[in-house]
């Protein structure tokens, strides 16, 4: 491991990976294995996340924190451009991508799955995000096979995990006595075989690796049969059929107004949410406006700026707000991107402080149409 | 917005001129305007400062283009006072707490003032003040509320900016909640079990407390759409003693509408 983290170093990377923080494994500044959560899980509930000790955890058996690869390569605010006025015209001073590039050791499979939206938005079409395609280009991801999931996860509904299996340059499974190594692209290759006392593994590691991830998917297959045990959380799941149309025929169903009452319009779901990817962009200029800086900031479909159309605030109600976030997400995505904008992550689950859970949101309005 | 600096309130000077006046208040919104150094001398450049007792003697006659008030109404003299800077203000900005919902000093409006006073004063006969502290809207209509407990330096310079060219100013209604994300805290809510107002306040202090491992004291009073009943139902829910739940959301904003009615109601729900 401190051997991957010092060739990635060597080849010219800023390294973050998962350590603990304030209560939480987040992503940060790597530079060496001592740093990361050796022996630390993730409980996770809607409203609540805490570490724990355990005994037999390794060094990545937390799941997904409330950081995700979107700060990286979305970040949360950006100088899009900068003006100056000079001699009666403005000077526009391109936007620089002199960052050097970005390893990241920890993304899931739910994460990769993400990014692979993320990049659909920002990369695809017409017009392409210059910062985005820079930082997207230079990244080089070290994913990790999850081998416990949280009971918010449900990217076995979503069908973008456990087990990834492309969108990585490399893949870490963690067994008991060691790590197996996928190879995901060449230049993952290229950082592998620089990697001090690494070689090639006997198949049976493989095999073992390969066990790993089935037994946790099979156990979160079983969850639709199986009851979460007294006292523990809800096992998440999220029954995906018909989905689209579901929710778009139901848009006046009770259930808006019944969440509204619980909702805060607070939007840490969507900023959490690693495929969220709405943002303002406005001109700030200085007292002398003689240099102005277009800025561009996070924002979501929570807050009124979001429909600020000239006639005034068209989304007036957290019950139109909620409604449009989960709308978008699960059913108008599907006709905008060509795939869903959830990967059952499940973070805007525990991030959000009254614990408010799309998978039963979505039960609750299917159980009224049957 | 119209642009300021199109058409004065006087004629005398080139320039638009800005007045500050003080309320029942602690000066501290004031000095965040003297706090601006490096913009200070640029709003200068644009702006009359007319009247700003706290930086500067020389006092000139209204009226004004904008005037800037802090502090609460806390007695009748004010309560006139206030109607005349309204005439004299052409853009009328209430700048904090105590001047957009009453400051820390409206807990007087759950108690009784005539009790405090026999027991503070030596000469209680001296003493003429109002039952109750409240916001400047309260009194004289207000074109815009700057919140915070202390105001957020570069928000007013964003004010004043956005004035002088006409614009919108950029002073987001959303909830710290968003703030305190863009910066990568930790939510201490949910990772720590805090009782956090984040999610009902209105942002602009960048989401300070949490990021100090705290939790949100609501300085900048309701967002948008706050929905303080479900914040508390749920903290009270996971343990929070509803005393605690009280004197949380009657803070500084305490008798901001939403705050207000939502302290009062967790209080009659332990009374009866
Ligand atoms: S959702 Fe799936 S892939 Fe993502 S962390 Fe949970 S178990 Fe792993
Ligand atoms: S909607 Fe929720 S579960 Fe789905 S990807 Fe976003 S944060 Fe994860
Ligand atoms: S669903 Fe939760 S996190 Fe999202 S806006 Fe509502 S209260 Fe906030
Ligand atoms: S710490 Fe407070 S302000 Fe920050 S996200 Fe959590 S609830 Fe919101």
């Amino acid at each position: 491991m401190q051997g991957l983290i010092d060739a990635l170093k060597e080849d010219g990377y800023r390294v973050i990976g998962p350590q603990v923080a304030d209560g939480a494994v987040v992503y940060d500044e790597l530079e060496s294995l001592e740093q990361l959560p050796l022996g630390v899980i993730d409980e996770q509930d809607g409203g609540v996340y805490r570490l724990a000790r355990r005994q037999d955890a390794g060094y990545f058996d937390h799941v997904v924190g409330p950081h995700s690869l979107k700060r990286y390569l979305f970040p949360p605010q950006e100088t899009l451009q900068q003006l100056q006025l000079k001699d009666g015209g403005w000077r526009v001073e391109p936007q620089q991508f002199d960052e050097p590039p970005l390893a990241v050791i920890g993304p899931r499979s739910c994460d990769l799955h993400a990014m692979a939206i993320q990049d659909r938005v920002f990369l695809e079409g017409p017009y392409v995000d210059p910062g985005y395609r820079a930082r997207r280009e230079g990244l080089f991801v070290v994913s990790v096979q999850c081998r416990r999931a949280a009971a918010t996860c449900f990217c076995h509904s979503m069908k973008t995990g456990p087990r990834a299996d492309h969108g990585f340059d490399l893949a870490l499974s963690e067994l008991d006595d060691c790590f197996a190594i996928e190879v995901g692209s060449e230049r993952g290759g290229r950082i592998l075989a620089a990697v001090d006392g690494w070689k090639p593994g006997a198949p049976t590691i493989v095999d073992r690796a390969n066990d790993q991830s089935s037994q946790l998917e099979r156990s979160m297959e079983q969850r639709s049969t199986t009851e979460a045990a007294p006292g523990a959380p809800k096992l998440r799941q999220l029954d995906t059929q018909d989905l689209r149309d579901l929710l778009l025929n139901n848009l006046d169903h009770p259930r808006w107004e019944q969440v509204a009452d619980r909702c805060l319009a607070c939007a840490n779901c969507t900023m959490v949410c690693p495929t969220c990817f709405c943002s303002s962009v406005s001109e700030v200029s200085d007292l002398t406006n003689e240099h102005v800086r277009r800025e561009r900031t996070w924002t979501s479909c929570f807050t009124a700026e979001h429909s600020f159309l000239t006639s005034g605030v068209v989304r007036n109600s957290t019950a139109a707000r909620y409604r449009q976030w989960l709308t978008h997400k699960l059913s108008t995505w599907i006709d905008q991107f060509d795939s869903s904008g959830c990967v059952g992550c499940g973070r805007c689950i525990t991030w959000c402080p009254v614990g408010i859970d799309l998978t039963e949101e979505v039960a609750a309005i299917r159980e009224t149409t049957k | 917005m119209s642009k300021i600096s199109e058409q004065h309130a006087t004629g005398s000077t080139s320039k638009p001129t800005l007045a500050v006046f003080k309320f029942a208040s602690c000066y501290g919104c004031q000095l965040s305007l003297l706090d601006a150094e490096d913009e200070l001398l640029a709003i200068a450049h644009q702006i009359e400062i007319a009247y700003f007792l706290e930086a500067r003697t020389r006092a000139l006659e209204g009226p004004y283009d904008i005037g800037l008030v802090e502090g609460s109404i806390t007695t009748e003299h004010d309560a006139e006072r206030i109607r005349e800077i309204r005439r004299q203000c052409r853009f009328l900005v209430t700048i904090g707490a105590c001047a957009t919902a009453g400051g820390i000093q409206a807990l007087r409006n759950w108690s009784d003032v005539g009790e405090f006073i026999q027991q503070v004063y030596a000469t209680p006969g001296y003493i003429s003040t109002l039952a109750t502290s409240t916001a400047i809207t309260d009194h004289v209509p207000v074109d815009f509320e700057l919140r915070g407990c202390p105001i957020n330096t570069a928000q007013l310079v964003e004010l004043i900016t956005s004035l002088l060219i006409g614009r919108t100013p950029r002073v987001p209604n959303y909830s710290v909640c968003i703030e305190c994300k863009l910066r990568g805290t930790v939510c201490v809510a949910v990772a720590q079990g805090i009782s956090c107002l984040g999610p009902v306040t209105q942002a602009g202090c960048g989401a300070i407390c949490p990021s100090f491992n705290r939790e949100c004291f609501g300085c900048y009073g309701p967002q948008e759409l706050a929905n303080v009943t479900s914040l508390c139902e749920r903290y009270e829910e996971r343990g929070e003693p509803r005393d605690h739940l009280v004197r949380l959301v009657r803070n500084f904003n305490g008798y901001a509408p939403a705050f207000r009615a939502a302290g009062d109601a967790l209080e009659e729900e332990s009374h009866g």
